[in-house]
């Protein structure tokens, strides 16, 4: 490892930009003659549109034009879609009902988009959009999970309300090992409802070029050439070479940006039809109620063990609400990223999970930082510590009485785990946080009136999402690859051009790293250009923790084929065979002898291309590559929540939180822990804090920070994070992924910590103040009666 | 926020002026009230007169047995103001527990007690010190001011210009925040004078700021929290939503009373 090179440490090349405020995000971008959009959206949950008047916002001053869901269909605009197939049990396929950008007829949420003015000023467009009228025939709403099947139908082809019916696992098999079993524990829970608030809201700025007749999107995208995909090949505003989309800095997306909206098409869209640039940037509130949310489920789960403690069987049933539309990857997340990791870090001989999802008059529900593994994690890792408790078994021991120790492993719901050492994280985790300790630190706290807890989870989630083929076959309607280039200038300067989009992550650096511990070059002669489909010819993107273990691996194949390139230009240069040269260090010598070339002398050669004839040897030094991983990666470790609950107000305190991850081998630490960090923040805050919160109308109460407690400093503790490291591998660089870890693993400690400080089981997310109180009343009749 | 004229005060006389010449005008103090609701477009005053350059209405000053804090004086200058720590240190905690630094460096007494938000911390301050509120035209007793949520005893062309609170032997204020907006869920001040106890409960009352009269008896007999034990205040009368239902603010209440006698 070099100072800057695979394993180092180093700062982030992007922080000074960033925290000078000179990125440049799309917000910053403004274009000669740009107007500005104001989107018309539904105050009611659930209406028919009887009629829309929108002449005296036509003629409001500032007004270019004012544009409904008439319009759009008169343009055959295609309506957005969901790009994940899922079939029910009976093999239908699921109910997808239409998702216009502008509603037609009907509006089924509240925010759902009515109409769009686009005028000289924002103030303008918003002054036009309270002239016009809408005529709605409100309809009853359908919120509530429980109801939804019994409730108003939303979308004419999902009778009930059903989106699909789904299931995985052998039915039969897991009956049986229930029917035998010693003990059976059940859990019932909520999945809380989350609104994902990246600091950034999104934007767009849509540009027309009449003189090529192509349309640029500028866009807060984690995914650009998904986007210019589906808004193409799909929603149909333009062939994809005549159609550039750049996602600049982008200040975060946690999945809610992975997702082509509304708002992005319509100003494309517009832009064209009115011949000017045209702006959208949302408002916190807009962002509240039309960014995809994440989670809500309502599930059932049993475990059974047998007479040894011996985990023998799992059943799962939920409930998931996909809120009014199906979002651009809705339906894969509560099945495919969901079910497959029921298993956990545990030899479980039989599973069996099914799902309905349910359309509701709420915002759509799509991925969210974990996407379907915190929600799988949450299940097992609750049940397995309640199981282990009713056992009264030693919660840690019950875990490692259980854990796959051989691998691969097959699990009986599809997931092939390649590698791991999962007792070696618990023990590692239990040594850091001092599990000896914890009686003492206890007595402590309830001698000053408190309650204290300690929780584990010992998550695993399958990451680097993932071979296109396995994906295809699960109904993915894209392949899950990632692509890379990487342009080595004359003088040595290398720029790559990736596929994977950098939205808080840190590609510019470790990227850089790769390059820099591949060729033996500086860092900062190396710079990361992603983002723009005009630079960058095709990529999948951010998501899924797939940047490194995907995307940086095709960066890696693509240095493979330079060094076989550049040996070639060395040979000659040197005057040696090929099979002499060797590369190290940045530097190709000649096997045996002192003579050798540095780097730069290499790359100058490859372009002036004197010593080498051009027809044996192409000039120049550039490669690129595809990879296409052989699986998923599976990313696993512990984490313990140790807290104090002050049961006279119900406040709940982390006193300490240790995490040990194994994430394969690591480019950067300093930002992996920086991950680890971020992920279990939002963890705390769904398991504590944050909730979304329809009322029986379908009025989103939680739309402002007033009302949804996002985690503030003081609400973390100061973590101890340690790894473990068994090397991936289904990938050139042995790397896992963790951008997601923490969010996947943080939820159950947390319960699992205040569960066992309260004695009882019965506490739902998030755990306010209020809820913690209340569950406290039986504990603190039991300390004063000690 | 919809357009609207901006007029800058240069002194108390200046702004009732300014005000009675156009009747639809709204004081401008710190703003962190008014000017997110007129962002969000809640509230469109076609006027704002600005206090904020009236220099009368800025400064603290101890005179004699009392402390003057005039209206525009910001949370953070209360809440760093040696003579505000010498003369009452419960109310410096108290300013310096409001908001967040930002709302602290342009949030004023003037313009927290003006609007007389049910989750202020001012007014229960306010109360239970026996503040006297003075504007341009009288003097008010703190519980005469207060009417109910969102209302003040203020009249047409009347300003607050400055808060006068008497010295008291012992003072608390705690407040248990919501979760998410930090604002009181409840907060409770006790202050002790003499014999006399008054406790001041905010964030709570479905009215507003009041005063809680069952826990004050029981203190000015006994003034030690287990003097509490037992006492319970009627959910009844109090505020739930979604951060806490009645009956856990009417328990917060005891909890918050008996930790601010515990902490006076």
């Amino acid at each position: 490892m070099g100072a800057t090179g695979i394993g180092a440490a180093i700062p982030r090349k992007e922080d000074h930009r960033f925290i000078t405020g000179k990125g440049r995000y799309v917000d910053d971008i403004n274009r000669p003659g740009q107007a500005y959009a104001y989107f018309l959206r539904s105050p009611h949950a659930h209406a028919k549109i009887n009629r829309i008047d929108t002449s005296a916002a036509q003629n409001a001053p500032g007004v270019v034009e004012v544009y409904t869901g008439d319009d759009i269909a008169a343009d055959k605009v295609g309506g957005l879609i969901c790009g994940w197939l899922i079939h029910s049990k009976d093999g239908s396929p699921m109910n997808a009902g239409p998702h216009p950008a502008l509603a037609q007829g009907k509006v089924r949420y509240v925010g759902d988009h009515v109409a769009v003015v686009i005028a000289d000023t924002l103030a303008q467009a918003r002054d036009a959009a309270e002239k016009i009228e809408v005529d709605y025939e409100v309809l009853p709403a359908v919120i509530d999970l429980a109801n939804a099947q019994s409730g108003a139908q939303i979308h004419d082809v999902a009778p009930n309300n059903v989106v699909y019916d789904w299931h995985l696992g052998d039915k039969a098999a897991t009956d049986k090992a229930f029917a035998s079993a010693k003990h059976v524990t059940k859990l019932q829970l909520v999945n809380n409802r989350l609104v994902p608030n990246p600091m950034e809201p999104r934007a767009a700025v849509g540009e027309y070029e009449e003189g090529t007749d192509s349309l640029v999107l500028y866009t807060t995208s984690q995914n650009p050439h998904v986007a210019r995909l589906v808004l193409s090949a799909f929603i149909g505003l333009a062939p994809e070479h005549k159609f550039r989309v750049i996602a600049p800095d982008v200040g975060g997306g946690f999945g809610s940006k992975i997702f082509i909206y509304a708002e992005e098409t319509i100003c494309v869209w517009a832009a064209r039809k009115i011949r000017r640039p045209v702006k959208w940037n949302c408002d916190r509130t807009e962002a509240f109620l039309c960014d995809a949310h994440g989670r809500d489920h309502v599930t059932h789960a049993e475990l059974a063990t047998d007479a040894e403690g011996k985990i023998t069987g799992l059943r799962v049933s939920t409930k998931a609400n996909l809120g009014a539309y199906l979002s651009t990857f809705a339906s894969s997340v509560p099945t495919y990223l969901y079910v497959p990791l029921l298993s956990g870090q545990y030899n479980i001989p039989a599973i069996y999970g099914e799902v309905m999802a349910l359309y509701t008059n709420t915002a759509p529900v799509d991925a969210y930082r974990g996407a379907g593994r915190p929600e799988a994690t949450f299940v097992i890792e609750r049940i397995v510590e309640m199981a282990a408790r009713e056992l009264n078994m030693d919660p840690a021991e019950f875990r490692r009485k259980n854990f796959v120790t051989q691998f691969p492993h097959q699990t009986p719901v599809i997931m092939c785990y390649d590698t791991g050492d999962y007792d070696a994280s618990l023990k590692k985790a239990q040594e850091i946080h001092d599990i000896a300790g914890f009686a003492s630190r206890k007595a402590k706290s309830e001698s000053q009136g408190k309650l204290r807890g300690l929780g584990y989870s010992a998550y695993i989630e399958a990451c680097g999402i993932a071979p296109s083929a396995a994906v295809g076959s699960l109904g993915a309607g894209v392949g899950l690859w990632e692509s890379a280039e990487v342009r080595v200038n004359p003088i040595g300067t290398v720029e790559i051009l990736t596929g994977s989009h950098s939205h808080g992550q840190g590609h510019e650096t470790t990227f850089a790293q790769l390059v820099s511990d591949r060729l033996g070059i500086p860092i900062d002669n190396v710079s990361i250009v992603h983002g723009d489909t005009d630079k960058v010819q095709m990529g999948m993107g951010t998501y899924g923790s797939r940047s490194g273990a995907v995307g940086m691996s095709a960066i890696f194949k693509a240095l493979d084929k330079i060094e076989v390139k550049a040996k070639k230009v060395a040979a000659h240069v040197l005057e040696a065979s090929e099979g002499d040269i060797e590369f190290k260090d940045g530097k190709f010598a000649v096997k045996g002898t002192d003579k050798n070339a540095d780097w730069g002398t290499i790359a100058l050669q490859a372009y002036i291309a004197h010593k080498f004839n051009g027809q044996e040897l192409e000039p120049g030094l550039k490669e690129s590559a595809f990879w296409d991983p052989t699986n998923f990666t599976f990313p696993a470790g512990v984490h313990i929540c140790e807290l104090e609950v002050d049961p006279a107000t119900g406040s709940t305190t982390i006193e300490k939180w240790t995490a040990v991850d194994d994430f394969g081998n690591l480019i950067n630490p300093m930002i992996v822990e920086g991950q680890v960090h971020g992920g279990i923040a939002q963890g705390v805050g769904q398991a504590l804090l944050e909730g979304a919160i329809y009322n029986e109308d379908g009025q989103l109460i939680t739309a402002s920070f007033m009302d949804y407690c996002m985690p503030r400093a003081h609400d973390v503790p100061s973590y101890q994070v340690g790894m473990t490291t068994t090397p991936c591998p289904s990938n050139p660089l042995g790397i896992k992924g963790c951008g997601e870890a923490g969010a996947i693993a943080s939820p159950p400690a947390v319960i699992n910590a205040l569960t066992n400080a309260l004695g009882h089981e019965n506490l739902q997310m998030p755990a306010t103040p209020e809820r913690v109180w209340k569950a406290a009343q039986g504990a603190r009749l039991r300390m004063a009666a000690e | 926020m919809y357009a609207f004229t901006h007029h800058l005060a240069s002194s108390v006389d200046d702004a009732v002026k300014t005000l009675g010449a156009n009747g639809d005008a709204k004081f401008l103090a710190g703003g962190q009230t008014l000017l997110p609701t007129m962002k969000q477009r809640l509230a469109a005053p076609p006027h704002l007169i600005d206090l904020g350059k009236v220099k009368e209405l800025r400064g603290i000053e101890v005179q004699g047995d009392k402390l003057v804090i005039k209206a525009m004086t910001r949370h953070y200058d209360v809440a760093t103001s040696d003579a505000v720590k010498s003369f009452q240190p419960g109310l410096a905690e108290l300013a310096g527990l409001i908001g967040d630094p930002a709302v602290r460096h342009r949030g004023t007494i003037g313009g927290s007690i003006a609007n007389n938000d049910p989750a202020a911390d001012y007014p229960a301050a306010c109360l239970a010190l026996g503040a006297t509120i003075v504007t341009n035209k009288r003097r008010l007793e703190a519980e005469k001011f207060f009417t109910g949520l969102f209302s003040t005893a203020l009249e047409d062309n009347e300003i607050v210009t400055s808060v006068e609170f008497p010295k008291a032997d012992k003072f608390k204020y705690m407040k248990f925040r919501n979760p998410a907006s930090r604002y009181a869920m409840v907060g409770v001040a006790v202050a002790k004078k003499g014999g006399e106890v008054r406790v001041a409960v905010t964030g709570a009352g479905s009215d507003g700021v009041f005063r809680w009269t069952a826990a004050e008896e029981k203190l000015t007999q006994n003034f030690d929290k287990r003097a509490l034990e037992g006492l319970s205040i009627d959910p009844g009368t109090l505020n739930g939503d979604i951060h806490g239902s009645r009956e856990y603010r009417a328990h917060l209440i005891g909890v918050m009373a008996k930790r601010a006698v515990a902490a006076a």
